[in-house]
């Protein structure tokens, strides 16, 4: 009864919440937004997470899992599950939910939380627990693998294309992120570039003096980048230092590259595990802090619920509400990436079956959350504020006068003097066209942090939420170049036998090499592009984490048919018929829509005449022709992500007709049931009581 | 029932240690050695040995997301 009692007001919570969004004409505050989330996650969790995991999934405790069954006290190890939690959502959270809903608030805040929580509790949650229970009764194997062994060749191949592009994009969106929030930035450019060397640091603490003692090194490292976001300030109060971190984006982009490379062949023990260390203990605290100041500051949300910008002509990037919105937030709602963590790392801890629910399901719904509080962060701010940072000066012009005057002329009044006093505070010389999300991110963190906390310190606090924002969009660029290098040698392999030896140096070297020119590639593209870049590069990253998840789906799909489990397949076939028609909208609308704002073919025939008649200024002109190339690339590259994405479809649609008909399919790749002899454990880390190997 | 709450505090602070260390990774080598004792003879790898292979196969696979 009370469990029952409970769930009615959840859903009574969730109704009136849902109504006030919906119809209040006047600003609401976000705590109605954070209840609305935490109530529709509630009951996500509570009746459709165990509905799906009881009947659809069959998830039986009493079935022994990889990790008891191959238990070696290194990768399959049978361990708790909120630690297994803890592990799982380390390894999904990355600045992709910060950055999607901070671009989509373009729209007003109603959508993106929409379809946050809404793609989130039947989407994306259900895609991470639904790959992390198949691939945990598979003995953890990768997606790409399990794709070939139930569906086939094709559907391998494609995931392991899919997943390479999809890194080199992600990669390079982030670069270009982390160099806007840069450029002619010496205090975040100071304080970036500190946390490299304290990684090191780290790293030989971990390594020479104290091997293994990662939370007191976490600790030490934590406390010395704290200290650099301090000694970035007072570098930016010396004006012969500010003049020496004072740098523009190109070469803030060939700075990250040259680090991307060096990161990629120097050993792990030296950079990426030590950075990985501090990004994964500052967004663990930075996360919780921003839930209990929000909670506690309770802001309202000032800007509108829709803006007049869902028609298609928004400036931070274009296209209607549908589909785009569904693409910019793909992180945070649904995202493909994840189903390459759910198979592979994390099924080798899962102690239980029981315990998908809370590693798969209940992961993603915090990490979903996360991207509520980015979606609060960026909406909180005067609406006037928000787009003079996120327009690229392409749209509004280079002059803060004539940004201002654009600005207000769309309904959101700003003024120069209140966006230099904003600049002042946070001690920056200009936010004008600070596109890429995490510059208005860390002004709606600071705000957040400054009222809740004390508003003396929000230069202070502004550039912590940089140097938080940058040292895992880091993180994530290193680990993605080496799991991309690992790909191109295992494809290479197929070439010539050596070059698919990863510790063969060459080989690293020559990968290493390709991965990095891929991804700089784009960002250079990026940094040159007047629009700042972004309104091309996440559309694309959207478009092809939407893909990944759609493979994802597709595979649980197969394997649900197959099982003789039909009935449920709509548990996983609803949302991939949902991503299929966004992508395929979007992708479409992005190859052939006569707007240049959309189309990428229209944008490129528009500036190829602009430069053909003469019309574009010389520095324009110099850089036009590698846009209209890259545009046209662009357009192929999204037609390929769509040629890809029907094949598998349509080869997972092949393998369940055959199945229906009754015609033989590939055998079920399942592990064999094994009874589980395991005893449940503490969180203290006691061991089995009767584990075997 | 005047003790009670100290106690529970001190046993809410060793979870939450707990916890940190395990899921930092803090605690895997002697995790590693009471497995290597239940289930393996001979010598166990070394503090830095083992700390040193087990970042290898951290990040040979996708572990990080976006």
């Amino acid at each position: 009864m009370n469990k029952i009692a409970g769930v009615l007001l959840a859903a009574a919570g969730a109704v009136a919440l849902g109504g006030i969004a919906l119809h209040r004409q006047e600003p609401i505050n976000a705590l109605w937004i954070v209840t609305a989330a935490v109530c529709v996650y509630a009951l996500g969790y509570r009746f459709y997470a165990a509905w799906v995991a009881a009947r659809v999934l069959a998830v039986d405790p009493s079935r022994a899992t990889p990790a008891e069954r191959h238990d070696n006290g290194r990768d399959f190890v049978p361990t708790h599950r909120w630690i297994a939690f803890g592990h799982h959502f380390a390894a999904i959270a990355g600045p992709g939910p910060l950055v999607g809903p901070t671009l989509a608030a373009q729209f007003g805040y109603l959508p993106g939380t929409l379809w946050i929580l809404v793609g989130a509790v039947l989407g994306g949650c259900v895609q991470d627990m639904t790959i992390l229970l198949l691939s945990t009764r598979r003995d953890g194997r990768s997606l790409g693998q399990m794709a070939r062994d139930e569906l086939g060749p094709l559907g391998g191949f494609a995931a392991l294309i899919g997943t390479l592009l999809i890194m080199i994009l992600l990669i390079a969106v982030l670069g270009l992120v982390v160099v806007n929030a840069m450029k002619h930035s010496p205090w975040s450019t100071a304080t970036v570039f500190a946390t490299i060397p304290v990684a090191i640091l780290v790293g030989l603490h971990l390594r020479r003096l104290r091997p293994g003692r990662i939370l007191e090194a976490s600790l030490i490292g934590v406390t010395l980048v704290l200290l650099a976001v301090l000694g970035g300030g007072w570098v930016d109060g010396q004006p012969l230092l500010r003049g020496l971190f004072d740098w523009s984006s190109l070469p803030l982009a060939g700075f990250v590259i040259g680090y991307g490379w060096i990161a990629a062949i120097l050993p792990v023990w030296l950079l990426l595990a030590p950075r990985d260390y501090l990004s994964t203990f500052l967004k663990l605290g930075t996360v919780a802090l921003l839930a209990v100041a929000i909670v506690m500051l309770h802001p309202q949300i000032r800007m509108p619920a829709l803006t007049s910008f869902v028609d298609g002509h928004g400036p931070i990037f274009g296209g209607k509400i549908f589909p785009f919105v569904f693409i910019t937030i793909a992180c945070g709602a649904v995202s493909g990436f994840h189903a390459l963590v759910a198979s592979g790392t994390t099924p080798k801890l899962i102690a239980s079956e029981a315990d998908v629910r809370l590693i798969g399901y209940g992961s993603m719904m915090l990490e979903s959350f996360v991207a509520i509080m980015a979606m609060i962060a960026a909406t909180l701010l005067d609406p006037g504020v928000f787009f003079a940072i996120n327009t690229g000066a392409g749209v509004v012009g280079a002059a803060p006068a004539a940004a201002v005057h654009t600005i207000s002329s769309w309904g959101f009044p700003v003024t120069v003097e209140q966006m230099q006093t904003l600049a002042h505070e946070m001690g920056e010389s200009t936010l004008f066209a600070r596109t890429g999300g995490a510059p208005s991110l860390a002004v709606g963190m600071a705000s957040i942090f400054g009222n809740t906390f004390g508003r003396g310190l929000l230069s202070v606090w502004y550039h912590f939420a940089i140097m938080f924002e940058a040292v895992f969009i880091l993180s994530t660029l290193d680990a993605g170049t080496r799991v991309g290098r690992f790909m191109l040698q295992d494809l290479l392999g197929h070439v010539y036998a050596p070059l698919g030896r990863t510790s063969w140096y060459p080989s690293v070297l020559f990968s290493s090499t390709l991965i990095v020119a891929g991804w700089g590639y784009f960002l250079y593209v990026g940094v040159i592009d007047p629009n700042g870049g972004v309104n091309i590069l996440w559309p694309l990253f959207g478009i092809a984490n939407q893909m990944l998840a759609a493979i994802a789906l597709s595979v649980a799909t197969g394997i649900l048919v197959k099982s003789g489990k039909t009935r449920y397949a709509a548990v996983t076939l609803v949302p991939l018929a949902w991503l299929a028609i966004v992508t395929t909208v979007a992708a479409w609308q992005k190859i052939v829509s006569a707007d240049p704002r959309i189309g990428l073919l229209a944008a490129a025939h528009q500036l190829s005449a602009h430069l053909t008649a003469g019309t574009l200024p010389t520095q324009a002109a110099a850089v036009a022709p590698q846009l209209i190339f890259n545009q046209r690339l662009d357009a192929w590259l999204t037609g390929f992500f769509m040629a890809v994405l029907w094949l598998v479809i349509l080869d997972m649609g092949r393998v369940c007709l055959r199945k229906l008909r009754g015609l033989p399919v590939a055998a079920t790749s399942e592990a064999p049931y094994q009874a589980a002899r395991l005893q449940p454990f503490a969180l203290s880390g006691r061991l089995p009581q009767e584990g075997s190997t | 029932m005047r003790r009670a709450v100290p106690r529970a505090i001190a046993q809410a602070v060793a979870a939450t240690l707990a916890w940190l260390r395990a899921v930092s990774g803090d605690d895997a080598y002697e995790r590693y050695l009471t497995h290597h004792a239940r289930a393996h003879e001979g010598p166990p790898l070394d503090r830095r040995a083992f700390y040193e292979e087990r970042e290898l196969r951290k990040w040979s696979g996708v572990s990080r997301c976006c």
